[in-house]
């Protein structure tokens, strides 16, 4: 049987970049969304996945947590909140589709534009990613999975690599080439087969 | 007490480590240079005391010098201190060519280079005039928040601090619209340094009799510097109104600082405001006293930081490390360390102050639990391990300032 190439584990860390804009209103919001940078969409969208709580927030998405919070535009921040991750592979599609939701809450509403206090505004970051091996690697379907546990990262390699490199991207970053020599013990359908809200939220 | 890398595995864990020691291989024998105002006192030279070390051990030549500076030097850049927080100042043009003439008598006398220079705080950074002989990466760290500065101030600063190739700020909404890339990162607790690490009993209670403070009373307290922007006498009101319906004690302990000459004034305007209440101890306290602060914190019941002005405010993590709820003024640094109602509570007056330290004198259960979650908040953002991999990550970020995703293999 010809053996699997080892898999190494890579991990991300990233420093938050201040991108200097801020907004304070839905308008705004909406106008900045157009474009800043995707980097920044992927932070704002991503960061509280990637980052461990001792608390679960119940919302991960900050664009939705501040119209919440600070402009009290609830509705439109439930949409927003709700938006599934898992459905886009590029950040230009989840711009667009935020950049949809907003317009057309605007374009509906018919009351007077809010305004956030000062203090409250959104301060738009991104991050600068940095990807590198770590030490550890699996030999076997057996190994990866007993490995797995030392990761902190494991959801993120998954995610991040999606939205960063394509909807390819999991074929290189995971060891599914391994479905082909062992296909008793593939990890591909216990990897794909793992909710995504637990994946994220683990 | 000598601490090294390893001594952290039983707090973050053998894969932080891990994680460090692969980016310093990366960021290899760079020599990184810190230059800030002072070796004592305050959080900046905390933070370095602590963190360079650390770095020296992975492997980074690290070096860290200070700047001269009389008196008059040190009351104007108190100045732009306060006017960079927004405090109404007056600046006149003296005070600015005191500042320059400080910064040339810096540059003639100085003889530091380094790979990659990280100069804190307004105090130097006009050092920057000599970049090219001293340093290939520049990067200013800005301490604290200057999101509302005067701007005679800051229009002053800005031509120096545009001239580097980074800034670094604490939180977003410190920053100011800048030419250069801005970075942010969170400044840090030791875990093991005498003023966070356990304690025995024994050791809290010989401070507790020290300061003739009663273990059978609720402690209230401040762990502060003697400066307006901390708002000590409003802690003193807070107090007041809680001792109207507990029979409780405060502490207001803090230290002075070098570069801070208004400390005494306002160490005054405190024991004015205590009068002669035997309940209010206010404690100035020597450098080096951080057993005392560590006994101090662990011995209260609740630990306020009612800051009007802050940037970070190491104190509110140095208190959720101890599982101690806190109080805090709402600005700042401080609304990262408390999330209200979760590991303390985030307050605009006095009376809001009193209002929950009632709510958690009647309630020691919320007050354990707050303290639990503050512990867990500091254990995954604030610790110094996180902070040492923030220097290595913009050590490597300076080098490829243009790429998003930085494939480091």
């Amino acid at each position: 049987m010809i053996q699997p190439t080892p898999f190494r584990f890579y991990t991300e860390r990233r420093l938050v970049t201040l991108t200097g804009l801020q907004v304070c209103t839905l308008a705004e919001l909406l106008a900045i969304l157009h474009e800043v940078p995707g980097s920044s969409i992927f932070y704002h969208t991503h960061h509280l996945f990637l980052s461990h709580h001792f608390e679960k927030p119940v919302v991960y998405n900050e664009f939705a947590l501040w119209l919440s919070e600070a402009l009290q535009e609830n509705a439109l921040a439930e949409k927003i909140a709700m938006i599934d991750l898992r459905a886009f592979t590029s950040i230009r599609q989840l711009r667009n589709t935020l950049i949809s939701f907003i317009q057309t809450h605007m374009d509906s509403a018919n009351q007077r534009p809010r305004v956030c206090l000062p203090g409250s505004e959104f301060h738009f970051c991104r991050s600068k990613s940095f990807v590198f091996p770590t030490s550890i690697v699996a030999h076997d379907v057996a190994d990866f999975f007993s490995k797995l546990p030392r990761l902190q990262t494991f959801r993120c390699s998954f995610i991040f690599s999606r939205l960063a490199f394509g909807s390819n991207a999991g074929r290189t970053t995971f060891p599914f080439g391994w479905s082909r020599v062992d296909k008793a013990n593939s990890p591909r359908p216990s990897i794909c087969s793992i909710p995504m809200p637990a994946l994220l939220m683990s | 007490m000598v601490v090294s890398l390893q001594d952290y595995e039983p707090i973050v864990g053998a894969g932080e480590l891990e994680e460090l020691r692969i980016l310093a291989g990366y960021v290899g024998a760079r020599r990184l240079l810190n230059i800030s105002s002072t070796s004592v006192g305050g959080g900046v030279a905390e933070i370095l005391t602590r963190l360079l070390p650390l770095l020296r051990e992975l492997g980074i030549d690290v070096s860290w010098e200070v700047i001269k500076g009389d008196q008059g030097f040190f009351a104007v850049t108190k100045a732009f201190h306060n006017a960079l927080h927004g405090t109404e100042q007056e600046i006149t043009e003296e005070m600015l060519e005191i500042y320059r003439a400080n910064t040339e008598m810096n540059l003639r006398e100085m003889n530091f280079t380094g790979d990659v220079v990280v100069i804190h705080d307004p105090q130097p950074a006009g050092l920057i005039l000599r970049r090219s002989e001293m340093g290939r990466h520049w990067v200013w760290r800005c301490h604290i928040d200057i999101s509302t500065p005067d701007l005679r101030v800051w229009d002053f600063l800005r031509p120096y601090v545009d001239s580097y190739d980074a800034a670094v700020f604490s939180m977003p909404n410190f920053s100011q619209p800048l030419s250069i890339p801005q970075f942010m990162v969170a400044p840090s607790i030791d875990p093991l340094s005498d003023k966070n690490r356990e304690l025995e009993p024994i050791q809290i209670t010989r401070v507790l009799e020290k300061y003739d403070l009663d273990p059978d009373r609720p402690i209230l307290t401040q762990i502060s510097r003697f400066d307006r922007l901390k708002d000590p006498v409003g802690v003193i009101a807070a107090y007041r109104l809680v001792k109207k319906r507990h029979d409780c004690q405060l502490v207001l302990a803090g230290g002075g600082a070098p570069d801070d000459p208004e400390g005494i004034e306002v160490l005054q305007e405190v024991h004015e405001a205590a009068a002669t209440d035997p309940d209010i101890h206010v404690l100035l306290l020597p450098p080096y006293s951080d057993l005392d602060i560590n006994a101090l914190v662990r011995s209260s019941t609740i630990v306020f930081q009612k800051s009007i002005k802050e940037g970070f405010g190491l104190t509110v993590s140095e208190a959720l490390w101890k599982k101690k709820p806190v109080i805090g003024g709402a600005v700042g640094g401080i609304r990262t360390q408390i999330i209200n109602g979760i590991t303390g509570f985030l307050v605009h007056s006095p009376e809001g102050a009193a209002q929950r330290a009632l709510q958690l004198l009647a309630n020691p259960e919320l007050c354990a639990r707050m303290g639990e979650n503050g512990y867990q908040h500091v254990k995954q953002n604030f610790l110094l391990t996180r902070h040492v991999k923030d220097y290595l990550l913009l050590m490597l970020a300076l080098d490829r300032p243009d790429e998003d995703i930085v494939h480091l293999a």
